[in-house]
């Protein structure tokens, strides 16, 4: 009996969930080195914690291993929740009717098949080469982001309502100062921990699991919750942050760089297709890429957000109709500054052979170019700081170039 | 190994705070010795006591209180006189949400705290740049100078959480924590509410070091004395109105006993529901400790603040309980009566009941509670013999470990593992508000339940959880769940618990699940 609850309980909320997120930006305004050209650029980083299948972001429809691989959360450019084709091979999840607009736009790009340098398939890892900009895990006190930063003149301390909240992303740590700020509103943990949380318990303190869950259940009853609006409350999450953050980048004296993260992408189970889990998430992505646009105003002209992710997963779905952790995936580009319209890819193919380690989409691109072409451009950082600081011993992933218009 | 590394976990779960993270190493301590680990504490009487800068004695905080008191009714009076509708007097609780505030890191402490620490530049903590409250806020481009100044602490909130602080620092730096849960343990047993009123808020601190500590390894009488005569307990159960109905005091006024104290001393303190008193020894206690209150703001009895005998409100003549005759010895005539409820059998059964429960099980071994009685009988009370047996006992460490943490002890044992030595204990006294523990304020004078059903219900669990993501969401830099695994349980952990915590999606997540696991949450 009590199990049964229980299993209702756990699909329904493995079907949702979303997480935390915080958002920190640097505490000066830089000094430009192409404030002359009247160009004042802004630079935010969304880090997607916990690997988002890129597969299913941006589907290589064109491709014919596709729909045999992601089986039954394989997206179609047609049915009743079509994929949107962004060129005649790459299709985009429906839940992304916004940078899709962008997209159409010039303003978004998609770059696929790419990956850090890491290749083992921890979280833990991933996010730290992922952030560090290092070429290995290992335990370092600075980010990319903030080492770029440290390449910039500093001009005026940032002086609009910024207050310290809670941890800054290792991407943006390091000698160069930050500030930070969350909403409120982010007192509960998310969805996803819980439900590991009640697995846990079920092994090991049963009587723990039934107060948990029942605990967990009292609150939806509570909150007078149903799936449909608490995904739409995580969403809404989502969106709140990057109101908030697009605001107060958006004031003149406002951060020009900043980063996000945003928790929740290990699909492991019950991942879904057009609708679903991951879609619930992409909406929420979605969303928020809409309120950096709407709310930097007139200033998303000069703006790149970069959205990156650990590590993929893989290519083909497991036996619980979700994937494992894999190697290559998506970053996501989008804003005024990008010079958009394209999927950049040296596509390597989804045949057996073709796969890394027989089992993920291999990576062509190393997201290192990726994003020292957005800082080049953005913020004319010269090649041999990239490849030296920012991105220590990094020579030979050599910056993309062409990606801000 | 994991014979040992079990073992090591009761030592410093079942009996202690926890493992401290960072290079203190507790858990491979206490695994090769784990009885002693424990012990080692017992054998620094001094330990127990709590001194820090700007604790002050009980009449001094008495003072303050009616240095305060009197200022607010100035101030009202003033401003009647002036026209001015009064002002509402400043809030007088820490009940409310504090500032959101990062818990602030030691950087001292140890190695790993200085790892833990935010790797915030050293400006960002310049005056401009120190959140407050309303600042975070998504709209807060509003200038700060906006909004209404936060009302400054006064004297009674600047003191309770002076001394919550003192007391969450010694419980998170201590090595086992041992003395430090013992000290939980007598004063909930002993417990006043801070809610009762400013005096008790004020002394809640001050009434656990000098009425609880200093007896905490010493004999339960001389406990119960100091607990009995404490000024925040003859506040808190109202003893100080209490007056013999023919003592001068009673006749003049009017007025008789309140029985409050006394019945408190013989169901809670004591003898126990049951422990073979009656309606009639409620009442005749009560008569015997008339008298017993503490010097007011004139001082005419006293330093105001203190513990004084008031001859005048005491009630005259010899009184009868539990069969035997206290002759007028004054204020010895209740000393005389507390000397022998302390040692009365039922006192021992009840107490020792209590203690095993607290530390072994809801339903403690009857073996455990019988040679714990004994103990406490042959040594007429001696604590740290009691403790002694207790830890040297077979029952308290073959029994699972079953018990649910409290709240206190889950945020302290959390803190410790993360080795964050607190500096406000806003977050703290939050958290336990939250979960249902708020510090030194039960609801009642039976004390928080001590109980696994307590702690474990849903909606706490629930909340437990929520507060383990937020730490989990300001995890610092390089600090790796794993790690912290190791220091908490190493190869004690299950191996389902291992993989949820190698398998969460990002460290914030796994630090949640780390201090949520049955590893540290039950003891």
């Amino acid at each position: 009996m009590i199990d049964c609850v229980e299993n209702r309980l756990l699909t329904s909320r493995r079907s949702l969930l979303l997480g935390g997120a915080s958002f920190a930006a640097w505490a000066y305004l830089p000094k430009f080195a192409r404030a002359a050209d009247g160009r004042d650029p802004r630079l935010i980083v969304v880090i997607l914690r916990g690997a988002l299948d890129g597969l299913s972001t941006v589907a290589p429809v064109g491709d014919p291993d596709y729909a045999g691989l992601h089986g039954s959360i394989a997206l179609t450019p047609d049915g009743a929740h079509p994929a949107i084709m962004l060129d005649t091979f790459f299709a985009l999840h429906p839940a992304m009717p916004e940078f899709a607009r962008m997209y159409r736009d010039m303003h978004a790009a998609v770059i696929h098949a790419v990956a850090t340098p890491y290749r083992d398939r921890s979280h833990f890892d991933g996010q730290d080469v992922l952030e560090s900009g290092y070429a290995g895990p290992g335990r370092v006190q600075s980010g990319w982001l903030n080492r770029a930063l440290e390449a910039l003149p500093r001009g005026e301390r940032v002086s609009s309502g910024l207050a310290v909240g809670p941890t800054t992303p290792l991407v943006l740590r390091g000698n160069a100062p930050t500030v930070g700020w969350a909403p409120v509103a982010l007192p509960q943990a998310d969805d996803d921990t819980a439900m590991r949380l009640v697995d846990l318990y079920r092994h090991r303190d049963p009587a723990l699991a039934s107060a948990l869950s029942q605990g967990l259940q009292l609150e939806k009853v509570a909150s007078g919750d149903d799936m449909k609006a608490k995904g739409g409350n995580q969403v809404a999450l989502m969106r709140q942050v990057a109101r908030g953050a697009a605001k107060l980048m958006a004031a003149d004296d406002g951060p020009r760089i900043a980063a996000l993260a945003f928790d929740g992408w290990d699909t492991h189970a019950n991942e879904g297709g057009p609708v679903g889990r991951l879609a619930f998430l992409l909406g929420g992505l979605d969303g928020a890429l809409a309120e950096f646009e709407s709310g930097l105003g007139g200033r998303w002209r000069d703006t790149v957000v970069v959205v990156a992710t650990e590590f993929g997963r893989t290519a083909r779905i497991n036996g619980t109709d979700g994937t494992d952790h894999g190697t290559g995936t998506i970053a996501l580009l989008a804003g005024g500054a990008v010079k958009g319209g394209r999927v950049i890819t040296d596509w390597p193919g989804l045949k057996l052979a073709n796969l890394y380690e027989g089992r993920d989409l291999k990576p062509t691109t190393d997201l290192r170019s990726v994003i020292k072409g957005v800082l080049q451009g953005q913020f004319g950082l010269s090649d041999r700081v990239l490849a030296e600081t920012v991105f220590p011993d990094s020579a030979a992933a050599r910056p993309m170039k062409g990606l801000v218009a | 190994m994991a014979r040992d590394s079990h073992a090591a976990l009761i030592a410093l779960n079942r009996f202690g705070f926890g493992a401290r993270g960072g290079a203190s190493g507790d858990l491979i301590n206490a695994a090769s010795d784990p009885r002693g680990f424990v012990k080692a504490e017992l054998a620094r009487p001094t330990g127990v006591l709590l001194e820090a800068p700007g604790l002050q004695s009980t009449p001094q905080l008495g003072q303050a209180v009616f240095a305060y008191q009197d200022e607010v009714k100035q101030a009202r009076e003033a401003a009647a006189k002036a026209g001015v509708p009064p002002e509402a007097p400043p809030p007088q609780t820490d009940q409310k949400p504090g500032p959101r505030r990062n818990l602030s890191l030691n950087m001292v402490a140890t190695e790993i705290a200085g790892q833990m620490a935010e790797a915030k530049p050293a400006d960002s903590k310049s005056a401009d740049n120190v959140a407050k409250p309303e600042t975070m806020q998504p709209n807060a481009a509003a200038p700060p100078a906006a909004k209404p100044a936060p009302q400054p602490l006064n004297v009674i909130q600047k003191t309770f959480r002076a001394e919550a602080l003192a007391r969450l620092q010694r419980a998170t730096l201590v090595e086992c924590g041992f003395t430090e849960r013992l000290v939980v343990f007598w004063s909930n047993h002993f417990c006043i509410s801070a809610s009762k009123g400013e005096l008790a808020r004020i002394w809640a601190g001050s009434f656990e070091r000098e009425a609880i500590r200093p007896h905490v390894l010493g004999r339960f009488a001389d406990m119960l004395k100091a607990v009995e005569q404490h000024p925040a307990m003859l506040f808190f159960l109202d003893n100080q109105q209490s007056l013999g109905p023919d003592s001068r005091a009673g006749q003049n006024r009017k007025r008789g006993l309140n029985e409050n104290l006394a019945r408190e001393i013989m169901e809670l303190h004591t003898l126990g529901v049951g422990g073979g008193y009656t309606q009639e020894d409620v009442t005749s206690l009560a008569r015997i400790i008339t008298g017993w209150t503490f010097a007011g703001r004139q001082g005419g009895l006293g330093a105001p603040g203190s513990f004084v005998f008031n001859a005048n409100a005491h009630q005259p003549g010899s009184q009868q309980l539990l069969g035997k005759t206290y002759e007028p010895t004054g204020l010895a005539q209740g000393e005389a009566a507390l000397a022998d409820i302390a040692r009365h059998p039922s006192t021992a059964k009840f107490i020792t009941t209590k203690f095993a429960r607290h530390f072994v099980a809801d339903d403690p071994p009857p073996a455990l509670v019988a040679r714990l009685r004994d103990v406490f009988v042959k040594t007429d009370g001696d604590l740290k013999a009691l403790a002694t047996a207790l830890v040297d006992s077979d029952e308290a460490w073959q029994a699972p470990l079953t018990k649910m943490r409290s709240p206190y002890d889950f945020v302290v044992a959390s803190g410790r593992l993360l080795a964050r030595v607190p500096e406000d204990p806003g977050v703290y006294l939050n958290n336990l508000n939250l979960l249902g523990q708020p510090l030194w304020s039960p609801a009642g004078p039976n004390g928080f339940p001590d109980t696994s059903a307590a702690w474990a219900a849903p909606e706490g669990i629930k909340l437990r959880l929520d507060i383990a993501a937020q730490m989990g969401a300001r995890l610092g830099p390089n600090i790796d769940p794993l790690d912290l695994l190791e220091f908490a349980a190493a190869d004690a952990a299950s191996v389902e618990t291992r993989k949820t915590i190698e398998r969460a999606e990002s460290r914030q997540q796994a630090l949640a699940l780390l201090l949520m696991s049955p590893e540290m949450q039950r003891r």
